[in-house]
Protein backbone atom coordinates (compact mmCIF):
# COMPACT_ATOMS: atom_id res chain seq x y z
CA UNK A 1 0.00 0.00 0.00
CA UNK A 2 2.85 2.31 0.68
CA UNK A 3 4.38 2.73 -2.71
CA UNK A 4 7.25 4.78 -1.38
CA UNK A 5 9.74 4.66 -4.21
CA UNK A 6 13.00 5.44 -2.56
CA UNK A 7 16.33 4.69 -4.11
CA UNK A 8 18.22 2.04 -2.27
CA UNK A 9 20.66 3.18 0.30
CA UNK A 10 23.85 1.61 -0.85
CA UNK A 11 25.90 -0.43 1.52
CA UNK A 12 28.64 2.14 1.30
CA UNK A 13 26.22 4.78 2.48
CA UNK A 14 25.63 3.00 5.75
CA UNK A 15 28.04 5.24 7.59
CA UNK A 16 26.34 8.35 6.23
CA UNK A 17 22.98 6.97 7.24
CA UNK A 18 24.34 6.21 10.67
CA UNK A 19 25.37 9.83 10.97
CA UNK A 20 21.96 10.97 9.80
CA UNK A 21 20.21 8.81 12.33
CA UNK A 22 22.48 9.83 15.16
CA UNK A 23 24.70 6.78 15.27
CA UNK A 24 28.25 7.25 16.38
CA UNK A 25 29.99 10.34 17.56
CA UNK A 26 28.62 12.66 20.13
CA UNK A 27 24.88 13.26 19.89
CA UNK A 28 24.11 16.37 18.00
CA UNK A 29 27.65 16.83 16.83
CA UNK A 30 27.05 15.28 13.41
CA UNK A 31 24.10 16.06 11.19
CA UNK A 32 20.65 17.23 12.23
CA UNK A 33 18.99 15.95 15.42
CA UNK A 34 17.60 12.49 14.97
CA UNK A 35 13.79 12.47 14.59
CA UNK A 36 11.88 10.37 17.10
CA UNK A 37 10.13 7.65 15.11
CA UNK A 38 6.67 6.58 16.15
CA UNK A 39 5.89 3.53 14.04
CA UNK A 40 2.12 3.99 14.26
CA UNK A 41 1.18 7.67 14.76
CA UNK A 42 -1.29 7.31 17.63
CA UNK A 43 -2.84 10.72 17.02
CA UNK A 44 -4.07 9.44 13.67
CA UNK A 45 -5.94 6.44 15.09
CA UNK A 46 -9.12 8.36 16.05
CA UNK A 47 -9.28 9.74 12.49
CA UNK A 48 -8.96 6.23 11.11
CA UNK A 49 -11.70 5.04 13.49
CA UNK A 50 -14.03 7.82 12.33
CA UNK A 51 -13.37 7.08 8.65
CA UNK A 52 -13.95 3.34 9.11
CA UNK A 53 -17.05 4.03 11.21
CA UNK A 54 -18.38 6.21 8.40
CA UNK A 55 -17.61 3.43 5.92
CA UNK A 56 -19.42 0.77 7.96
CA UNK A 57 -22.39 3.07 8.55
CA UNK A 58 -22.62 3.93 4.84
CA UNK A 59 -22.69 0.27 3.87
CA UNK A 60 -24.84 -0.83 6.81
CA UNK A 61 -27.54 1.77 6.21
CA UNK A 62 -27.23 1.60 2.40
CA UNK A 63 -26.38 5.29 2.35
CA UNK A 64 -25.77 5.87 -1.34
CA UNK A 65 -23.93 9.18 -0.99
CA UNK A 66 -21.68 7.73 1.72
CA UNK A 67 -20.85 4.70 -0.44
CA UNK A 68 -20.11 6.94 -3.43
CA UNK A 69 -18.03 9.29 -1.30
CA UNK A 70 -15.96 6.48 0.20
CA UNK A 71 -15.29 4.94 -3.19
CA UNK A 72 -14.52 8.13 -5.11
CA UNK A 73 -12.56 9.89 -2.36
CA UNK A 74 -10.74 6.77 -1.17
CA UNK A 75 -9.99 5.50 -4.68
CA UNK A 76 -8.88 8.90 -5.96
CA UNK A 77 -6.54 9.44 -3.06
CA UNK A 78 -5.19 5.86 -3.15
CA UNK A 79 -4.37 6.00 -6.85
CA UNK A 80 -3.19 9.61 -6.67
CA UNK A 81 -0.89 9.06 -3.71
CA UNK A 82 0.54 5.85 -5.15
CA UNK A 83 1.33 7.45 -8.51
CA UNK A 84 2.52 10.75 -7.02
CA UNK A 85 4.84 9.07 -4.55
CA UNK A 86 6.09 6.59 -7.14
CA UNK A 87 6.58 8.99 -10.03
CA UNK A 88 7.28 12.34 -8.34
CA UNK A 89 8.40 11.99 -4.72
CA UNK A 90 10.46 8.81 -5.25
CA UNK A 91 12.79 10.18 -7.96
CA UNK A 92 13.24 13.47 -6.04
CA UNK A 93 14.05 11.51 -2.91
CA UNK A 94 16.53 9.43 -4.86
CA UNK A 95 18.55 12.57 -5.67
CA UNK A 96 18.61 13.82 -2.07
CA UNK A 97 21.45 13.23 0.35
CA UNK A 98 21.30 10.08 2.46
CA UNK A 99 20.69 12.04 5.71
CA UNK A 100 17.85 13.96 4.06
CA UNK A 101 16.36 10.72 2.73
CA UNK A 102 16.59 9.10 6.13
CA UNK A 103 14.94 12.05 7.83
CA UNK A 104 12.19 12.26 5.22
CA UNK A 105 11.48 8.53 5.45
CA UNK A 106 11.41 8.64 9.25
CA UNK A 107 8.64 11.24 9.11
CA UNK A 108 6.83 10.03 6.00
CA UNK A 109 6.60 6.27 6.38
CA UNK A 110 4.74 6.17 9.73
CA UNK A 111 2.00 8.31 8.22
CA UNK A 112 1.70 5.93 5.30
CA UNK A 113 1.22 3.06 7.78
CA UNK A 114 -2.14 4.62 8.68
CA UNK A 115 -3.17 6.46 5.52
CA UNK A 116 -2.86 3.76 2.87
CA UNK A 117 -4.68 0.85 4.59
CA UNK A 118 -7.50 3.25 5.48
CA UNK A 119 -7.84 4.45 1.89
CA UNK A 120 -7.70 0.89 0.60
CA UNK A 121 -10.45 -0.22 3.02
CA UNK A 122 -12.62 2.77 2.05
CA UNK A 123 -12.20 2.11 -1.66
CA UNK A 124 -12.62 -1.64 -1.76
CA UNK A 125 -15.49 -2.08 0.68
CA UNK A 126 -17.54 0.72 -0.87
CA UNK A 127 -16.56 -0.35 -4.40
CA UNK A 128 -17.83 -3.88 -3.87
CA UNK A 129 -21.07 -2.50 -2.44
CA UNK A 130 -21.44 -0.05 -5.29
CA UNK A 131 -20.88 -2.77 -7.88
CA UNK A 132 -23.58 -4.93 -6.27
CA UNK A 133 -26.03 -2.04 -5.92
CA UNK A 134 -25.58 -0.92 -9.54
CA UNK A 135 -25.80 -4.48 -10.85
CA UNK A 136 -22.34 -4.26 -12.39
CA UNK A 137 -21.36 -7.64 -10.97
CA UNK A 138 -24.19 -9.49 -12.69
CA UNK A 139 -22.90 -11.76 -15.44
CA UNK A 140 -25.21 -10.01 -17.91
CA UNK A 141 -23.74 -6.57 -17.17
CA UNK A 142 -21.34 -5.13 -19.78
CA UNK A 143 -19.15 -4.10 -16.85
CA UNK A 144 -18.89 -7.60 -15.37
CA UNK A 145 -15.66 -8.56 -17.11
CA UNK A 146 -14.10 -5.17 -16.40
CA UNK A 147 -14.83 -5.61 -12.71
CA UNK A 148 -13.32 -9.08 -12.67
CA UNK A 149 -10.17 -7.58 -14.18
CA UNK A 150 -10.25 -4.89 -11.49
CA UNK A 151 -10.50 -7.62 -8.81
CA UNK A 152 -7.37 -9.21 -10.27
CA UNK A 153 -5.60 -5.84 -10.36
CA UNK A 154 -6.52 -5.24 -6.72
CA UNK A 155 -5.41 -8.78 -5.88
CA UNK A 156 -1.97 -8.15 -7.38
CA UNK A 157 -1.67 -4.86 -5.50
CA UNK A 158 -2.81 -6.53 -2.27
CA UNK A 159 -0.14 -9.21 -2.51
CA UNK A 160 2.57 -6.64 -3.30
CA UNK A 161 1.42 -4.33 -0.52
CA UNK A 162 0.68 -6.85 2.23
CA UNK A 163 3.30 -9.46 1.39
CA UNK A 164 6.21 -7.21 0.47
CA UNK A 165 5.85 -3.49 1.12
CA UNK A 166 4.11 -3.24 4.47
CA UNK A 167 6.47 -5.72 6.19
CA UNK A 168 9.45 -3.85 4.71
CA UNK A 169 8.01 -0.48 5.74
CA UNK A 170 7.56 -1.53 9.36
CA UNK A 171 10.89 -3.37 9.50
CA UNK A 172 12.68 -0.23 8.21
CA UNK A 173 11.00 1.88 10.88
CA UNK A 174 12.07 -0.56 13.58
CA UNK A 175 15.60 -0.52 12.22
CA UNK A 176 15.69 3.28 12.20
CA UNK A 177 14.62 3.36 15.86
CA UNK A 178 17.70 1.41 16.88
CA UNK A 179 20.56 3.29 18.55
CA UNK A 180 22.76 1.99 15.75
CA UNK A 181 20.65 1.43 12.61
CA UNK A 182 22.11 -1.00 10.11
CA UNK A 183 22.30 0.82 6.77
CA UNK A 184 22.72 -2.49 4.97
CA UNK A 185 19.42 -3.81 6.34
CA UNK A 186 17.60 -0.60 5.44
CA UNK A 187 19.10 -0.67 1.94
CA UNK A 188 18.03 -4.29 1.45
CA UNK A 189 14.47 -3.64 2.60
CA UNK A 190 14.10 -0.42 0.63
CA UNK A 191 15.00 -2.24 -2.60
CA UNK A 192 11.54 -3.82 -2.43
CA UNK A 193 9.97 -0.41 -2.99
CA UNK A 194 11.98 0.12 -6.16
CA UNK A 195 11.36 -3.37 -7.55
CA UNK A 196 7.61 -3.13 -7.00
CA UNK A 197 7.10 0.54 -7.95
CA UNK A 198 6.65 -0.40 -11.61
CA UNK A 199 4.08 -3.09 -10.81
CA UNK A 200 2.09 -0.78 -8.55
CA UNK A 201 2.22 2.08 -11.07
CA UNK A 202 1.05 -0.22 -13.86
CA UNK A 203 -1.79 -1.57 -11.72
CA UNK A 204 -2.91 1.93 -10.77
CA UNK A 205 -2.97 3.07 -14.40
CA UNK A 206 -4.98 -0.09 -15.21
CA UNK A 207 -7.37 0.84 -12.39
CA UNK A 208 -7.88 4.31 -13.86
CA UNK A 209 -8.64 2.81 -17.28
CA UNK A 210 -11.00 0.16 -15.87
CA UNK A 211 -12.90 2.52 -13.59
CA UNK A 212 -13.41 5.16 -16.27
CA UNK A 213 -14.59 2.41 -18.66
CA UNK A 214 -17.03 1.11 -16.04
CA UNK A 215 -18.36 4.58 -15.31
CA UNK A 216 -18.92 5.37 -18.99
CA UNK A 217 -20.76 2.16 -20.00
CA UNK B 1 18.40 -22.28 10.71
CA UNK B 2 21.54 -20.44 11.65
CA UNK B 3 24.44 -21.10 9.30
CA UNK B 4 26.93 -18.51 10.40
CA UNK B 5 27.54 -18.90 14.07
CA UNK B 6 31.31 -19.01 14.02
CA UNK B 7 32.59 -16.26 16.24
CA UNK B 8 35.71 -14.66 14.85
CA UNK B 9 36.86 -11.43 16.40
CA UNK B 10 37.23 -8.76 13.76
CA UNK B 11 35.43 -10.81 11.15
CA UNK B 12 32.71 -9.13 9.11
CA UNK B 13 29.30 -9.11 10.71
CA UNK B 14 26.78 -11.16 8.77
CA UNK B 15 23.13 -11.94 9.26
CA UNK B 16 21.76 -15.31 10.14
CA UNK B 17 20.04 -17.18 7.35
CA UNK B 18 16.43 -17.68 8.32
CA UNK B 19 13.76 -20.03 7.04
CA UNK B 20 11.68 -18.62 4.16
CA UNK B 21 8.72 -17.83 6.41
CA UNK B 22 7.92 -14.52 4.70
CA UNK B 23 8.08 -16.09 1.24
CA UNK B 24 5.83 -18.99 2.20
CA UNK B 25 3.49 -16.55 3.93
CA UNK B 26 3.27 -14.51 0.74
CA UNK B 27 2.53 -17.69 -1.22
CA UNK B 28 -0.27 -18.49 1.25
CA UNK B 29 -1.56 -14.94 0.81
CA UNK B 30 -1.58 -15.36 -2.99
CA UNK B 31 -3.77 -18.47 -2.64
CA UNK B 32 -6.21 -16.63 -0.37
CA UNK B 33 -6.38 -13.66 -2.72
CA UNK B 34 -6.99 -15.91 -5.74
CA UNK B 35 -9.74 -17.70 -3.81
CA UNK B 36 -11.27 -14.41 -2.74
CA UNK B 37 -11.23 -12.99 -6.27
CA UNK B 38 -12.74 -16.23 -7.58
CA UNK B 39 -15.60 -16.08 -5.07
CA UNK B 40 -16.22 -12.36 -5.49
CA UNK B 41 -16.35 -12.75 -9.26
CA UNK B 42 -19.51 -14.87 -8.88
CA UNK B 43 -21.34 -12.32 -6.71
CA UNK B 44 -24.27 -11.97 -6.34
CA UNK B 45 -24.63 -15.63 -7.45
CA UNK B 46 -23.58 -18.57 -5.31
CA UNK B 47 -20.03 -19.54 -6.35
CA UNK B 48 -18.89 -23.13 -6.91
CA UNK B 49 -16.91 -24.01 -3.79
CA UNK B 50 -14.49 -26.72 -4.93
CA UNK B 51 -11.75 -24.36 -6.13
CA UNK B 52 -11.98 -21.96 -3.16
CA UNK B 53 -11.93 -24.88 -0.69
CA UNK B 54 -8.82 -26.32 -2.39
CA UNK B 55 -7.14 -22.91 -2.38
CA UNK B 56 -8.01 -22.31 1.28
CA UNK B 57 -6.79 -25.80 2.23
CA UNK B 58 -3.50 -25.26 0.38
CA UNK B 59 -3.11 -21.89 2.06
CA UNK B 60 -3.82 -23.41 5.48
CA UNK B 61 -1.24 -26.13 4.83
CA UNK B 62 1.36 -23.51 3.90
CA UNK B 63 0.50 -21.52 7.00
CA UNK B 64 0.86 -24.61 9.17
CA UNK B 65 4.26 -25.43 7.66
CA UNK B 66 5.20 -21.82 8.20
CA UNK B 67 4.26 -21.89 11.88
CA UNK B 68 6.26 -25.09 12.40
CA UNK B 69 9.30 -23.57 10.67
CA UNK B 70 8.86 -20.37 12.63
CA UNK B 71 8.95 -22.05 16.02
CA UNK B 72 12.02 -24.04 15.00
CA UNK B 73 13.85 -20.83 14.14
CA UNK B 74 16.69 -19.96 16.47
CA UNK B 75 17.93 -16.49 17.15
CA UNK B 76 14.74 -14.70 16.16
CA UNK B 77 13.93 -11.57 18.17
CA UNK B 78 10.83 -13.13 19.72
CA UNK B 79 10.03 -10.08 21.83
CA UNK B 80 9.74 -7.97 18.68
CA UNK B 81 7.87 -10.77 16.90
CA UNK B 82 5.17 -10.86 19.55
CA UNK B 83 5.12 -7.07 19.98
CA UNK B 84 4.47 -6.49 16.27
CA UNK B 85 2.39 -9.64 15.97
CA UNK B 86 -0.26 -8.71 18.49
CA UNK B 87 -0.87 -5.23 17.09
CA UNK B 88 -0.88 -6.31 13.46
CA UNK B 89 -3.14 -9.23 14.40
CA UNK B 90 -5.56 -6.76 15.96
CA UNK B 91 -5.55 -4.54 12.88
CA UNK B 92 -6.01 -7.44 10.46
CA UNK B 93 -8.77 -8.99 12.57
CA UNK B 94 -10.55 -5.63 12.23
CA UNK B 95 -9.87 -5.60 8.47
CA UNK B 96 -11.11 -9.18 8.09
CA UNK B 97 -14.17 -8.28 10.18
CA UNK B 98 -14.94 -5.41 7.80
CA UNK B 99 -14.76 -7.73 4.80
CA UNK B 100 -16.92 -10.33 6.57
CA UNK B 101 -19.43 -7.62 7.41
CA UNK B 102 -19.60 -6.55 3.74
CA UNK B 103 -20.36 -10.09 2.60
CA UNK B 104 -22.86 -10.85 5.39
CA UNK B 105 -24.58 -7.55 4.68
CA UNK B 106 -24.94 -8.69 1.08
CA UNK B 107 -26.65 -11.93 2.08
CA UNK B 108 -23.75 -14.34 1.71
CA UNK B 109 -24.92 -17.41 3.62
CA UNK B 110 -24.24 -21.12 4.12
CA UNK B 111 -21.26 -22.81 2.46
CA UNK B 112 -19.86 -19.72 0.73
CA UNK B 113 -19.89 -17.81 4.03
CA UNK B 114 -18.08 -20.66 5.80
CA UNK B 115 -15.38 -20.82 3.09
CA UNK B 116 -15.10 -17.05 3.04
CA UNK B 117 -14.77 -16.92 6.83
CA UNK B 118 -12.07 -19.59 6.73
CA UNK B 119 -10.20 -17.55 4.12
CA UNK B 120 -10.51 -14.41 6.22
CA UNK B 121 -9.20 -16.23 9.29
CA UNK B 122 -6.20 -17.38 7.24
CA UNK B 123 -5.74 -13.83 5.93
CA UNK B 124 -5.91 -12.35 9.44
CA UNK B 125 -3.28 -14.82 10.67
CA UNK B 126 -1.01 -14.85 7.63
CA UNK B 127 -0.38 -11.13 7.08
CA UNK B 128 0.57 -10.40 10.73
CA UNK B 129 2.85 -13.44 10.58
CA UNK B 130 4.65 -12.05 7.51
CA UNK B 131 4.96 -8.56 9.01
CA UNK B 132 6.07 -9.58 12.49
CA UNK B 133 8.51 -12.16 11.14
CA UNK B 134 10.06 -9.64 8.74
CA UNK B 135 10.54 -7.18 11.60
CA UNK B 136 11.84 -9.81 14.04
CA UNK B 137 14.37 -11.38 11.70
CA UNK B 138 16.06 -8.04 11.12
CA UNK B 139 15.95 -7.22 14.82
CA UNK B 140 17.85 -10.39 15.65
CA UNK B 141 21.39 -10.05 16.87
CA UNK B 142 23.83 -10.39 13.96
CA UNK B 143 26.42 -13.11 14.17
CA UNK B 144 30.02 -12.94 13.10
CA UNK B 145 31.24 -15.09 10.24
CA UNK B 146 34.76 -16.11 9.54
Amino acid sequence: MTDTRVDALSTGAAAELATATGQGGSPGALGPPRPVIQIVPLKGLPVVAVVLGFLVASIGFNWQWGIDFNHVAGGGLWTGIDLFVGLVVGPILGRMSIPARAEFSARFMPKMVLIMPTLVAMTLASGYQLALDLGNLKASSPNHSWLIVSFIVVGVMAVVALGLLEPANIAVLFEMRKPRPDGEVIAKLMKRFIYTAGITGLMQVATLIIMTRVASQ
Amino acid sequence: MSVSNVEAPGAPVTRQRFAPVAQLGTAALVLIVVGGVYMASYAPRRPPLTAPICLAAASAALLLVNVVMLFRTRGLAWDKFFLVGRWTLLSYVIAAGLIEFAFVHNHTRGGPLVVLTAMLVLFALDVPLIISYTVARYQSAPSRAG
